[in-house]
């Protein structure tokens, strides 16, 4: 008999939360999966948390509630959670978030079963990400570029348009050269239908559905399930980006509902929280999802994520965002202030960053002059917000005329290179062009962070001619 | 029968909760000892015993793991293998060399996978400097190898031996397992000697005694070799919140930095961070030997998706090849990033052990270790007789940008120089973001001498000037914060304008140009003495000859200031004279047009 599998036990020696303890166990392996199956005969899936010669915790995804101790009986699979991956049976399909049917297809039967926690992948066989992705989202693409294979999230808060956001990056993301194999793997955790249904409509509506798979754990499933979804997520995602060679692009949303799961089942094993009450581990389990992201040598195809997550109370330095930050390639922030402006989309490009941008572009890749065109950018931009909160103080009268330029520039800024429709696909030539139509509206020799050829070339072509004279040039 | 007789005697399995497993039966098991468990033979190390319990952190994944597994003790502490064939090479955080790795298993890293750190197969050139008969004691050079174009590996008797040498190689190739000499200790045993010997990796490495550091750790980054210096041998941590450029410099420094051996641990951070220095090492040459950087690289990756116990573990692996090369009488460089996430392993750990946490759930330890991997640091004369120094420099991740937190306060005690990282500065895209306020160096007095011999200036005063008008300006900010520019007087626009020429055109470098990314140190001391005779000129003018400051700004050498870092190179110095020479000229004739 192989170890485990099929071993029943009868009763529940506790319940906590959504923790169940089996007592007089055998043979049973660390992280393996187990059923429940209550009186009534309906059978809830779990695993093993931690386990002893005779006591075995175990996490049930789809809560306990209902569950007598007497008469549930554990029966233990003698297996981790897994999942067959078949690009065939998965792609244009909806599953619920472990992963079973919720269409009125089958649960895939061809193709391997996979570990859905995956395995750490060998730095040595990583291939660095420098391939620029046109989002034709200048905030982006000028100033927090994505390349193919990066892992930059969303960082938003409640009520702000970042299912928007994302959905005009998955419908306008496009290589600069050529067209190839793509999926969207979409994994919704704790999401509103509303949301689930605005992701599915878009997909639908650019006609890529049919290369979409989604996992959907709503708001009203069983928020321990949402531990699950990514990982099912990310293991078919690796099956299309290393085996069957595609792009993959990952939606995961939203990463705060999937933190708040992993808090309520530390908080029911008792364990000691670190800050707000998340695990000590909360890093390295985020890590070990954010991870699952890039390119291999072994394989033509590559993973790109977009996590979306809502800054509780927008504050960035919850643990969550905190987290998140710290493994990401960068992040992009939506921001309330922009929004309540009526700037779509609302990206503060200041905290914002993409940390793989510098090696994803410039000559050969968008144009020579992207990265000091985006410094100056942001130089200028950065100086603004100080001045716009000194003009808050002292009235924008009492400003001197490089101060008053500068708050000149910031609207424009934000009204014209930042702000952009839904539907607004802007080339990079044209994102970079606008970003010189703005930063010409100063002298050059103000504009440190270009140099001289530079503004010849691109800054001082004809439409600069066009821009009203600047105050501040005395010579 | 009797095989059951003997399995209840061994160690097995009785819990298992993540990468902490309790053992019983565990009589044999001595503290530190590495085990091998179960038919998977996954690596671990006991962190506790108590009665006939063990209690082990193992260093992989323990999914499938059941009670009662065989738990075999190895007799030795956690190891590594110090021998040739380390540098330009990978390894994990127990030193499993990533690349055999990736050949033998492929892109993913599966569990089980025990692996020799060292290449057995290849040979080495070995060439003997001494004879047989000489006694020789522990660190003492008996031979060596030529490791790559530049770096000659000493081979050292191993710190524990002491004797006679009976037996040495002849000049020839060896691999690290066949014997390279004999050595007879006082009681008449005789021992081998390798290419390699072992060395436990939470033991420090013996040497003769410390000396003061008193030569900068140079690397051309304009803010830390000027203002918050790091000398050979000296400690420096990096604290700053995400994406303020911990990572960034730290691989600066491992580019540039004038040391003869970098280690470079990536400790619980990104996988295609490595990805990235692993494929730029290679091209990029070192200023100083021009050979390619990887040729004087280690580097130990333990990323954030590699087993946590593993990364508790590197830092270890990594100081203690560091101290190796040391020995040799090298300068050895040791980056870890980041130490925040060596923290947090061992508070997982420490969790799971259900010890009582002090701060943020850390273990009440957290300080005495880190004071002991810091300690690990230092120059020192060897038992060769040569002067070898570690460098350290940890960068820290403290949680929500908050430097109050546990990791950064008691690493604060430990190291001498503190580089904090900005997040506005990192917003506004001022790099490095490293804060003049609240940065510092314990070695300025320690590295004046090289800097005033090496550039014929007294760079203290130098130092000192344009850290006051730094600090003056600080204190202006806050005004203008509330009232703008315009409304301070004269004299005080003069500093908030120098101080902005310091900021902007010297302390601002970016690590992507092309030329900028590496300022050698005439040019840096030029560029400020540029900078600083504006500012005295400045002053003279506007004080002397009532020119308004407005007027001077619209010298036009300040655009030539502004833009000289990523001009000119610096191995050539006269440019910079010449727009010293320029800058005279100009305020010359502004005071004559004036007045
Ligand atoms: N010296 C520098 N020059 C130019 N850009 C820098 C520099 N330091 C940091 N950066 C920018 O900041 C980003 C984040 O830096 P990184 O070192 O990855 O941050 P951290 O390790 O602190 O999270 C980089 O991707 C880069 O764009
Ligand atoms: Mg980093």
């Amino acid at each position: 008999m192989p170890a485990g599998s099929g071993l029943q036990y009868l009763g529940l020696f506790r319940v906590q939360g959504p923790l169940i303890f089996v007592k007089g166990i055998k043979n049973i392996g660390f992280g393996e999966m187990a059923e429940v199956v209550s009186s009534e005969g309906e059978v809830r899936l779990g695993r093993v948390l931690s386990v002893s010669e005779d006591l075995a915790i175990v996490e049930l995804f789809e809560g306990t509630a209902g569950l007598s101790a007497a008469d549930s009986r554990v029966r233990f699979l003698g297996r981790p959670f897994e999942y067959r991956v078949s690009a065939e049976e998965v792609l244009g399909r909806v599953f619920d978030g472990l992963g079973r049917p919720l269409d009125e297809g089958p649960p895939p039967i061809g193709g391997e079963v996979r570990n859905i926690n995956g395995l750490p992948i060998n730095p040595v066989a990583r291939v660095y990400p420098q391939d620029f992705i046109q989002t034709g989202i200048s905030a982006i693409d000028g100033l927090n570029a994505l390349v193919r294979g990066q892992k930059l999230p969303i960082f938003s808060g409640s009520g702000l348009p970042h299912a928007q956001v994302a959905a005009q990056i998955v419908r306008q993301a496009r290589l600069l050269e050529g067209k190839e194999r793509f999926a969207i793997v979409f994994a919704a955790m704790g999401t509103k239908h509303e949301e689930a249904q605005f992701f599915r409509k878009d997909f639908e509506e650019s006609g890529s559905l049919k290369n979409v798979v989604m996992f959907l754990n709503l708001a009203d499933d069983p928020s321990i399930e949402r531990l699950i979804t990514p990982r099912v997520a990310l293991t078919v995602a690796e099956h299309l980006a290393f085996e069957e060679n595609m792009h993959v692009l990952v939606i995961l949303t939203d990463m705060t509902n999937y933190c708040e799961a992993l808090r309520e089942v530390a908080t029911s094993k008792g364990e000691v929280p670190s800050r707000k009450g998340y695990p000590g581990y909360l890093y390295s389990d985020l890590a070990s999802i954010y991870e699952r992201a890039g390119r291999i040598a072994t394989a033509k195809g590559s993973i790109t994520q977009i996590p979306i997550l809502t800054m509780p109370d927008d504050d960035i330095t919850h643990p969550i965002p905190d987290l998140t930050g710290y493994i990401t390639e960068g992040q992009i922030v939506v921001d309330r202030g922009l929004f309540q402006k009526g700037i779509y989309p609302p990206i503060n490009v200041l905290p914002s960053l993409s940390r793989l941008m510098s090696d994803g572009i410039g000559s050969g890749r968008t144009r020579e002059d992207h990265q000091n065109l985006a410094a100056q950018l942001y130089a200028l931009y950065a100086q603004a917000k100080r001045v716009e909160r000194l003009a808050s103080i002292i009235g924008e009268e009492d400003l001197t005329p490089h101060d008053r330029l500068i708050l000149n520039f910031s609207n424009e800024f934000e009204s014209r290179f930042i702000k952009q429709g839904p539907y607004d696909n802007r080339t990079i030539l044209e994102t970079l062009d606008l970003g010189w139509e703005m930063v010409m509206m100063f002298p050059s020799r103000d504009l440190t962070r270009v140099k001289p050829d530079e503004i010849q070339k691109y800054g001082l072509r004809k439409d600069a001619s066009q821009l009203p004279e600047t105050s501040d040039q005395a010579s | 029968m009797q095989e059951k007789e003997d399995r209840v005697k061994e160690a097995t399995i009785a819990e298992i909760n993540g990468p902490v497993v309790k053992v019983k039966q565990a009589y044999r098991l001595s503290m530190n000892e590495m085990v091998v468990i179960g038919e998977a033979k996954l690596l671990g190390e006991v962190i506790e015993l108590y009665a006939d319990r063990a209690t082990v952190q193992v260093y992989e994944d323990t999914t499938g793991l059941k009670p009662g597994t065989l738990v075999h003790g190895q007799g030795l502490p956690l190891f590594v293998e110090l021998g040739p064939g380390i540098i330009g090479h990978i390894f994990d955080g127990t030193q499993r060399p990533l690349s055999v790795m990736y050949k033998d298993s492929g892109p993913f890293i599966r569990k089980g996978q025990a692996r020799a750190a060292l290449d057995r197969d290849k040979a080495w050139p070995f060439k003997p400097k001494r004879n047989s008969g000489d006694t020789v004691s522990p660190g003492q050079v008996i031979g060596e190898v030529e490791e790559t174009d530049h770096i000659v590996h000493q081979i050292m008797v191993p710190p524990n031996l002491n004797g006679r040498l009976t037996e040495i190689a002849a000049e020839g190739l060896y691999n690290v397992e066949q014997r390279v000499a004999l050595l007879e200790d006082k009681n008449g045993e005789s021992h081998e000697i390798k290419l390699y010997h072992r060395w436990p990796v939470r033991r420090i490495r013996p040497y003769q005694k410390r000396i003061a550091p008193s030569e900068p750790l140079f690397s051309g980054q304009r803010v830390i070799d000027f203002f918050f210096s790091l000398a050979k041998g000296g400690t420096a941590a990096i604290p700053g919140g995400f994406g303020t450029g911990k990572t960034i410099t730290q691989h600066q420094l491992s580019k540039w930095a004038d040391a003869d051996i970098v280690v470079y641990i990536g400790c619980g951070e990104r996988g295609n961070e490595m990805a990235g220095v692993l494929m730029d090492f290679p091209k990029l040459l070192d200023p100083r030997s021009g050979r390619p950087l990887i040729e004087r690289t280690i580097f130990i990756a333990n990323t954030s998706d590699m087993p946590v116990a593993a990364r508790e573990a590197s830092i270890y692996t990594g100081i203690t090849i560091a101290e190796y090369y040391r020995d040799m009488g090298y300068d050895v460089a040791l980056m870890a990033d980041s130490t925040s996430r060596w923290a947090e392993a061992l508070r997982e750990i420490s969790g799971r052990l259900e010890e009582m946490p002090a701060e943020e759930g850390f273990p009440a330890y957290l300080a005495s270790r880190l004071a002991g991997f810091y300690e690990r640091a230092g120059a020192v004369i060897t038992h060769s007789g040569e002067t070898g120094s570690v460098s350290v420099i940890g960068a820290v991740s403290p949680p929500g940008s908050d430097f109050s937190e546990p990791v950064t306060q008691h690493t604060k005690r430990y190291v001498s120089t503190f580089w904090a990282l900005d997040k506005e500065l990192a917003s506004a895209r001022y790099f490095p973001a490293i804060n003049y306020l609240n940065s510092y160096s314990g070695y300025v007095e320690s590295v004046a001498p090289w800097w005033n011999k090496k550039a014929d200036v007294d760079w203290i005063a130098l130092r000192s000037q344009a850290l006051a008008i730094l600090k003056e300006d600080a204190r202006l900010m806050n005004i203008v914060k509330l009232i703008g520019e315009d409304a301070l007087p004269d004299d005080q626009k003069v500093i908030y304008r120098g101080a902005r020429l310091i900021k902007e055109d010297f302390l601002q470098q970016s690590a992507f140009d092309f030329i900028d990314t590496y300022s050698p140190p005439g040019k840096q001391v030029l560029m400020l003495q540029i900078i600083l005779k504006f500012i005295e000129r400045m002053k003279e003018t506007v004080a002397d000859h009532r020119v308004p400051v407005y007027r001077i700004m619209e010298l036009p050498v300040l655009e030539e200031m502004e833009r000289m870092k990523y001009t000119f190179k610096g191995d050539d110095l006269s440019p910079f004279k010449e727009i010293l020479t320029r800058l005279e000229k100009q305020f010359d004739e502004l005071v004559k047009r004036e007045a």
